[in-house]
Order: structure tokens, then sequence, then C-alpha cells
């Protein structure tokens, strides 16, 4: 496996293409104070929509632009003063930072035959229901897209750190990502001997911070519960060819 | 296509639903000729379950004819004349290839609901909530039906609908109640309720060599239909004290295995109402558990409790003690309907039963509405309907020849 020292070079060198795109643009604000400018907008967006509010129309635009500031991580104040507070050069994400997602299946198939579909990433919006897509750019990088908790769209490049068929695959973001992430899934053989017992872990930096995480949770909208559904889909079509519904006809579904 | 379908409490209504069509590639679709109304369909009729909706589909006990395949099935064929067991199973899973087929882990589209209750969930079911996967039930003229060459069982030639209907649950429920059991030749089996179930619990136990049967009712008419087979005595537990009856019936010692054929079905909850669910499931225990507590303490040391009977949530009072000191093994679940249906097939082609002797009332799909009271309120000495589509059918076939003529 390649150490992230003699590597931390060239994660410097991509950062400027993958993290400054058109349809994205430059993340700036770091992630303290984007929780902190949803939380200031969210309180302009309540008083101005309070009835006797003074100067309703300029707190509700300041509101949703400090929203939109928090969300996107972008500032055009900042940008014009060239000022970045993300200060995050590393790929993955920080030690002591972000969220945990652990979710195990049992499958009734050869770890070979699931690898296999993971390692094709193109695959993986199939299984996992949070992504939009996954495109490789190289053999070890790709750029994914996914839905975050407030349905906005965020976008990352990944590369595979780790790649043992039939048994592990493991991926980090890199420096630049709307959210800061990293993952593996593993391939194991149960102690009965038949089939795999797969073992997804995710750990990211929620955009918003724990408190939008902690909310979508709640709401069962959060990774957890995604994944956990993901994987249940998965084993189903993995063992049967197809998955589960009650539906009566093709329209229902 | 006309079905029946859960409108609320006491509230069965034939309504007017849309078709069923092929949704996944191992589907096929059934025109229903004959279906049965189940003592579990009471419990979703008396609203006690709440995870079901308005308009859900009823009926879990259903077979008729193979009208429709999906691209991937390879053995069951448009024309089959099938009977399908109640429980949906995959075939493929790690419980299906063991032959726990009710627990079938990739049926239920529902088992994230059914998880937060139970830790894991069970295979999903026709017609029997939002829990068990909302699959619409095959009280209804046609039904989908998932894994096509998994589940049905296709009816030798010869054989009438009314003899095969009852492999859909309750035979196989009641066999695997005996079997359950682990009878020895000789043993004595108590049997408390002689509704359908129990009464195939009784003929099962007789077939896997108990030397007595002991049938405990209050309704004679039960009793009575009990009493046809060799080797069962019948108590009427409004007459007599059971447990002391039992003890004397058996020297002394007690029945070697006791099944509960009653139970306390009340499964089901969605989590905004998980508090109130409890609270309900705890009162519905108190007047239920009565049973469970009897056959402990009625059993033998060392003997087995085989319950059918369903429970849902959470039993109050159970002697835990007398279930511990007396050394109790207990055997319960869903049917694995799937595991029983060569074998008892095989017994009724065989004529060693004939499953028709429990029907006593004979209806039209229509009449389904009239005939949940009719049993429910145990009227008219009912013990088990059933309803075929044929009144339908001529009317569908009436719609199709003048659009037909038509055409023409």
């Amino acid at each position: 496996m390649e150490t992230y020292s003699t590597s931390a070079p060239r994660y410097d060198e991509l950062r400027d293409a993958s993290s400054c795109n058109s349809s994205t643009g430059c993340r700036n604000v770091g992630h303290n104070e984007q929780l902190g400018s949803i939380l200031a907008g969210g309180g302009l967006l309540a008083y101005g929509l309070m009835p006797n509010a003074k100067l309703r129309l300029v707190s509700l635009l300041a509101g949703a632009s400090l929203i939109y500031r928090g969300v996107s991580g972008q500032c055009e104040l900042y940008k014009r003063m060239g000022i970045d507070t993300t200060a995050e050069q590393t790929p993955g994400v920080d030690h002591g930072r972000g969220r945990k997602v652990v979710s195990a299946v049992h499958i009734n198939r050869d770890p070979r035959d699931l690898y296999g579909l993971w390692r094709n990433l193109q695959n993986l919006p199939n299984v996992m229901s949070h992504l939009e897509s996954v495109t490789p750019l190289d053999d070890q990088r790709s750029r994914w897209v996914a839905k975050g908790p407030l349905g906005q769209s965020l976008q990352w490049d990944a590369e595979i750190i780790s790649d043992q068929p039939g048994q592990l695959l493991a991926w980090q973001s890199l420096p630049g990502a709307d959210v800061d992430n990293a993952g593996s899934v593993r391939f194991e053989q149960p102690s009965s001997g038949e089939g795999t017992v797969l073992r997804v872990t995710i750990k990211y930096d929620p955009p918003g911070g724990w408190p939008v995480a902690k909310l979508a949770n709640l709401l069962g909208q959060g990774l957890q519960q995604e994944v956990d559904e993901d994987l249940r889909r998965f084993k189903q079509l993995m063992e049967t060819g197809e998955t589960a519904t009650a539906a009566i006809n093709g329209a229902q579904r | 296509m006309k079905a029946i379908t859960w409108q609320g409490k006491e509230d069965v209504r034939v309504e007017n639903v849309p078709d069923p069509s092929i949704v996944n590639p191992k589907d096929c679709i059934i025109r229903v000729t004959s279906t049965a109304i189940c003592g579990s369909d009471l419990h979703l009729y008396a609203g006690r379950i709440p995870a079901m909706q308005p308009g859900d589909v009823l009926g879990h006990e259903f077979m008729g004819e193979v009208v429709e395949v999906g691209s991937a099935v390879e053995h069951t064929r448009v024309g089959d004349r099938v009977v399908i067991p109640f429980t949906i199973a995959c075939g493929n899973c790690f419980f299906c290839q063991k032959d726990l087929t009710s627990l079938c882990d990739n049926t239920n589209p529902d088992a994230a609901k059914l998880e937060k209750m139970y830790g894991y969930a069970g295979s999903g079911l026709f017609g029997y909530s939002h829990l068990y996967g909302g699959y619409a039930g095959g009280q209804a003229e046609y039904v989908r039906v998932p894994f096509a060459d998994v589940g049905p069982l296709k009816v030798p030639e010869g054989m009438s609908d009314e003899q095969a209907l009852f492999l859909s649950d309750i035979f196989p429920t009641g066999y695997m109640a005996a079997d359950n059991c682990d009878i020895q030749e000789g043993d004595t089996v108590a049997v408390w309720g002689c509704g359908p179930v129990g009464q195939f619990a009784i003929w099962s136990a007789v077939k896997l060599g108990a030397g007595q049967v002991i049938a405990i009712d209050r309704f004679p008419e039960r009793l009575r239909l009990a009493s046809t087979h060799d080797r069962v005595k019948t108590l009427n537990y409004e007459n007599v004290d059971v447990f002391e009856t039992l003890k004397h019936l058996t020297g002394g010692r007690g029945p070697d295995a006791c099944i509960d054929a009653v139970g306390s079905e009340a499964h089901g909850t969605s989590l905004d109402h998980w508090y109130d669910l409890v609270a309900n499931k705890l009162m519905l225990e108190t007047d239920r558990g009565h049973v469970l507590r009897q056959v402990i303490r009625s059993c033998r040391k060392g003997g087995t409790v085989s319950m059918p009977g369903v429970y849902g949530g959470f039993l109050d009072k159970v002697p835990i003690g007398a279930a511990f000191g007396k050394g109790l093994q207990f055997r319960m679940g869903q049917t694995h309907v799937h595991r029983y249906l060569p074998k008892l097939l095989s017994h009724i082609q065989d004529g060693e039963i004939d499953p028709t002797y429990l029907i006593t009332h004979r209806m039209d799909l229509a009449d389904a509405p009239e005939m949940y009271r009719t049993f429910q309120d145990k009227q008219d000495e009912c013990v088990k309907v059933v309803l075929t589509t044929q009144s339908l059918s001529r009317k569908s076939s009436d719609v199709t020849n003048t659009a037909a003529t038509l055409n023409a």
C-alpha cells in the first residue's frame, strides 16, 4: 500500500484541478465557519419570516445567502479578497473529524463475484442510493457525484488506496472535495465458510457539520440508514437476481 | 379486478382494484380459483394489526391457474394449476437453503420496520400488513406471486381445489406443530384450540405416532370434528379443570408435548405508534396469555411446547420459572410451508387425509364481507370458509365474450 507521506505532493498538484471546476467553483470556507453560516443564516431567515420583522427583505436575502455560503462552502467575498479558511490540504478525512458509518451483510455468493461488481466503480450508483454517478478518470482515480442531505449535489475526486482482489477495496477523497470522505469494502469469509460477509465502512465530514447529519438521521435520511438499506438491496440482487417489492404492477414500483 | 379489501376495523369490502402484472423477472401471475379465510385474517378484521392500510387486499390461502410468467421463470408454466405457500421465499438465501423458508432474508420489503421490533425480520407474507411486505393477498381474482419457481406447487390432475387449497397454510402449519413435538411412538400430545390449524395438528400428531391426542376447545362442533380421528379424546375447558384432567389422563405425569394452537396474533407496528402498540399488546396478552400459561403448567417435565398459534409482541406473567424448573423445550414460528409440501401432497394423493372435512362454508368471493362476520362470531358452526371465483370468472368471461362479439 502506498504511504501518505510519499504521495502527498501529488495530491497538492491534483488539488487545483479537482477542487475548482466550472460547475462547483472553489470551496474557500472552513467547516466550522460553514456551520456558523448555516446557523446564522437560519436565524436571519426565521426572523425575516416573523410577522413584525423590520428590514424583512434584507433579512431574508442575507439569511439565504449565508445558508448558501454554509452549504456550498463558497464565499464570493473571500474569493475576491483571496481568503481561504478551508485549510484542508490532505486527502481523506482528517483525524478526529467526521462521522463513521459501518454496515455489514452476509451474502450467499463467492467473494470474487461481489468484489468484481464493486471494483467496477460505475456500478456503485446502482448499489448506493446516495450516489448519482461515479466516473473513472484513470485506473486509480475517479470522480464521484452524490446527493447531500439537503438535496444538494456534492462532488469529489477519489483515489483507490488499497485494492486486494476478492478481499478489500479502499478509497479516499482527494483534497478539495465537497465532502471529505474515505471508505472501504471488505469481502470476508465467514467462519461457516459459506458466502461472504460484506463489510462497508464510510467515514465522511458531513456538509453543514454534525447538526445537519444528525437532523438527516432523525428524519430517516441519514447515510447510515441509506447504507443499511442499500446493502440489503444489494444482497437481494446478488442472491436472487432481483429486489423485493410488493408493487402489483410496474407503474407502482 | 375484484378483490377483498381491508378498510378498517370490521370493515371488509369487495372493491375494484388494478390488475396485477409481472414486476420482477421471477414473478408469475395467478388467476385465483379458490381462496379461504384464515383464523389469522380475523385479527386483521378485528383491527388489531396497526400496519394495515385501507385498501390492502386480504388473503394468504389461495390457489389458481398461472396466466403469465416473468422472463426468468424456468419451471412454472402458463396453464399450470398451482397452490401458493403463504410465506414468500427466494430459495437462495442462508435460511431458504436450510429449509427455513418463513425466515427468508430476501422477500420482505418492510424488513427494516420489522427489525426495529424483532432485531431480524422474517419473510414477506401475502396479504398480511405492511410489516410483512405489504404484498397484495389472494382474496382476489388475480395475484402477483414472486419467485414462481420456488413457491407455487403444481396440483396433480384429478385433485380438486378443495383438496389442495389448505396446503397454502393451515395443513403445513398444523403438521409443523406436530413435527416440532418430536413425537415418539405412543406419546401423549395435548392440543389447545380446535380451529383448522388445531385440527390438522391433531391429525398430524396421530399420523406421527402419538398414542393419545387430547383436544381442548369449548365449541362442541369443533370437539366433535376432532374426535372423528382414532386415539383422540376431547376436553371442553368450560366443563373441566384442564390441568387436573390432563394429569389424570396421563397417569399423573402430564402430556409429553403440548401444542398451543390458539396464540395471540397481534404482530406489527408502525414506528410512530410504538408506545401505543406495546400498551395494546399488553392488554391483548392479559386476555390471551392464559393458554400459554396453562400449557407450560400442564406439560410434563422435559416435555415440548409447540406453538403454531401466532404471537406478535410481549407476553405478561409467563411462568418462565416453571418452564425452566421442568426443563421444557419450546418450538415455534411461522410455518416453513415449502419444506412440507411434497410430503403432505402425497398424503392427500394417497388418500390418507381428505382435508375437505374441515370446510363448513362454501361461498363466492363476493360473499367474503359477510363470511368474515360469520367466522368472527363463530355463527352457524363455522370452522372453515372457502371462497371461489367461479361467478366472477363467469362475469369476466361474459365481458370477454361481449368484447369478442363486438370486435367481430
